[in-house]
């Protein structure tokens, strides 16, 4: 069976994401799956051990200043030079703004398809895409070229498959081109040890009816107590309650996960187009009318300042 | 500093959006269209960078007649002008062949710096600045919510899943930008009326040297099979908190093994 590329997303503090582990999956339905660790010095040799257990047969890896002291360009530089000399059967990506990045400048340099957002891949190259708000289910192919998509986080369960990856160091030759963009700074602000908004399995969220920043502590705590991820509506987010990334929406992040909370928040359809395809929705808003509620599994129509208090003591007791 | 700011007209995504049943693209017919609202952060970024530091701002939009109005509206907010590719074999383009004929736009239009919204809201794709910049060989800075020009160096603060990243070029660069960036004025009055009599170039596909079947359908590297509405989510169970609300709640996500 051909090669199945698999662009690993990690982490220098999680590891390995989740998505990563969703693509191999995904790719071992379609071929061999090798993962391409692209990243600073050392990364692969940290990362194989995770990628074998989902069944990454190999590991590429290019490393060092040259492809993680610029922004995207080197990276996909050296993917597209492996696609030449491996040929393989398809090439997937997380659908992230780095995977999205890497996969624009793949499809130019190699004059490809590319299908973004993708839920799901049959061997066929057929992927399932939701758009529209989770309004519409379309399926699409590569027509030139090979599949080459990103895969949207919480599409598929992983599964391990153990294989005993060797690492094979690529050769990098970057451009100038590729050098353009110089990353001078990256700094983290994720707080805490909370799963990544994408990722998470339990999301909750607040929006304006939180009322101010200090009282978004509510939200953490009830994230924190079911294992979750924090996210904003817009709302909160330009009130200035909460700070961007975390914001899920049209402009913001699509999440899918098991469990969404949504704590105060009205549910307008640019917030519903991301979480719409959340499996389960539970809703606490004191305004009945609100139209989270056309959406929510379970809603409770009352204070967010009583009602999520008595949540979190619940819960406590029931631990 | 010669500023083209690139501009999608999109079908209000606060409204209901469909797929067309014959030829599978975004129904642009039937639907509200109105201006990518992302966009009109980046015409604002290129409006500010003009205010502080000189030049003309050039809006580029690629869509059929009726993007016209978008156009007009763009400029009503104080661009100098516009360049509309209006051709119909561009009908049913993907996005590699949408980045061709953008950046053979582009390169007539000798700018500095190209400002873009990060996505637009129908499609999401969010690989256009990125496409454009590996075509014309300059410099992408992506997913800004802040941007310094000073001189010909750019330095932009760029959202990451984990944080931020501090990145900087020289122009000619393409930079995309979040809402987060700024806040887009509203178009005045005066502007609103100086927007009619501001230059708006048509340019047909051969106009930029592309043939027309590299785009549109001919020229798609990706074809959408079949589409389906999703099933709409129903309402499952509303209950008013009259004192044990929480604690239903948390009966509800027990019996869904959430607890």
């Amino acid at each position: 069976m051909s090669e199945v590329l698999v662009v690993v997303e990690a982490t220098g503090e999680f590891g390995v994401k989740k998505v990563t582990l969703e693509m191999l999956t995904l790719a071992r339905e379609l071929g061999t799956p090798s993962a391409v660790v692209l990243g600073g010095a050392g990364a692969a040799d940290a990362l194989a051990g995770k990628l074998g257990e989902y069944g990454a047969q190999k590991v590429y890896a290019a490393e060092g200043d040259q492809i993680d002291g610029y922004l995207v360009a080197p990276k996909a530089t050296v993917v597209a030079d492996l696609v030449k000399r491996v040929q393989p059967a398809a090439v997937l990506l997380a659908s992230s703004q780095e995977g999205k990045e890497i996969a624009a400048r793949l499809a130019v340099k190699l004059d490809n398809g590319i299908l973004t957002d993708v839920t799901d891949l049959a061997a066929d190259g057929t992927a399932t895409q939701v758009v529209f708000a989770g309004s519409a289910i379309v399926k699409s192919k590569v027509t030139r070229g090979l599949p080459l998509v990103t895969v949207r986080p919480n599409s598929v369960t992983p599964t391990p498959a153990a294989a005993t990856p060797a690492v094979e160091q690529l050769t990098v030759t970057v451009t100038d081109t590729d050098k353009l963009t110089r990353v001078v700074e990256r700094v983290a602000e994720q707080k805490g040890s909370r799963p990544e908004l994408t990722e998470a399995g339990v999301v909750v969220a607040g929006g304006r009816g939180v009322g101010n920043a200090d009282n978004f502590a509510l939200v953490e705590e009830l994230a924190d107590l079911l294992g979750g991820a924090v996210g904003a509506s817009r709302a909160a987010v330009d009130s200035g309650y909460y700070p961007h990334q975390f914001q899920v929406g049209q402009t913001g992040k699509t999440v899918s996960p098991q469990l969404y909370v949504a704590l105060g928040i009205s549910g307008a359809i640019q917030h519903r187009a991301g979480m719409q395809t959340s499996k389960t929705i539970v809703a606490v808003n004191k305004d009945g009318e609100a139209p989270i509620f056309e959406l929510a599994d379970y809603g409770v129509v009352g204070d967010l300042f009583k009602v999520v208090p008595q949540v979190a003591e619940e819960i406590r007791k029931r631990k | 500093m010669n500023i083209v700011v690139l501009v999608k007209q999109v079908p209000d995504s606060g409204a209901d959006r469909n797929l067309r049943s014959d030829d599978n693209t975004v129904d642009r017919g039937s639907a509200n269209n109105v201006i990518n609202e992302m966009d009109e952060y980046a015409i604002e970024e290129a409006l500010k960078i003009k205010e502080a530091h000189g030049g003309e701002v050039t809006i580029l939009t690629m869509g059929p007649d009726r993007a016209t109005e978008s156009i007009r509206k763009a400029l009503s907010m104080g661009p100098d002008k516009a360049v509309h590719v209006l051709d119909d074999a561009l009908h049913g383009s993907c996005a590699v062949a949408t980045s061709k004929v953008l950046a053979a736009a582009l390169g007539q239009l000798n700018a500095d710096l190209v400002l873009c919204g990060s996505e637009s809201t129908d499609g999401r794709v969010q690989v256009m600045p990125h496409m454009l910049a590996e075509r014309l060989g300059i410099a992408a800075l992506t997913g800004a919510r802040k941007l310094t020009v000073d001189g010909s160096t750019l330095t932009v603060e760029r959202q990451t899943e984990e944080g931020y990243e501090v990145v900087t070029a020289s122009t000619p660069a393409v930079v995309s930008v979040w809402d987060t960036i700024n806040e887009p004025r509203y178009p005045s009055f005066k502007g609103i009326m100086a927007a009619k009599k501001k230059p708006v170039q048509t340019l047909a596909l051969a106009d930029l040297g592309v043939a027309a079947d590299e785009v549109g359908f001919a020229g798609a590297t990706s074809a959408v099979v079949e589409h389906s509405k999703r099933p709409p989510r129903s309402a499952g169970v509303k209950v008013t908190d009259e004192g044990s609300g929480g604690v239903q709640l948390v009966e509800f996500l027990a019996t869904e093994k959430f607890v």
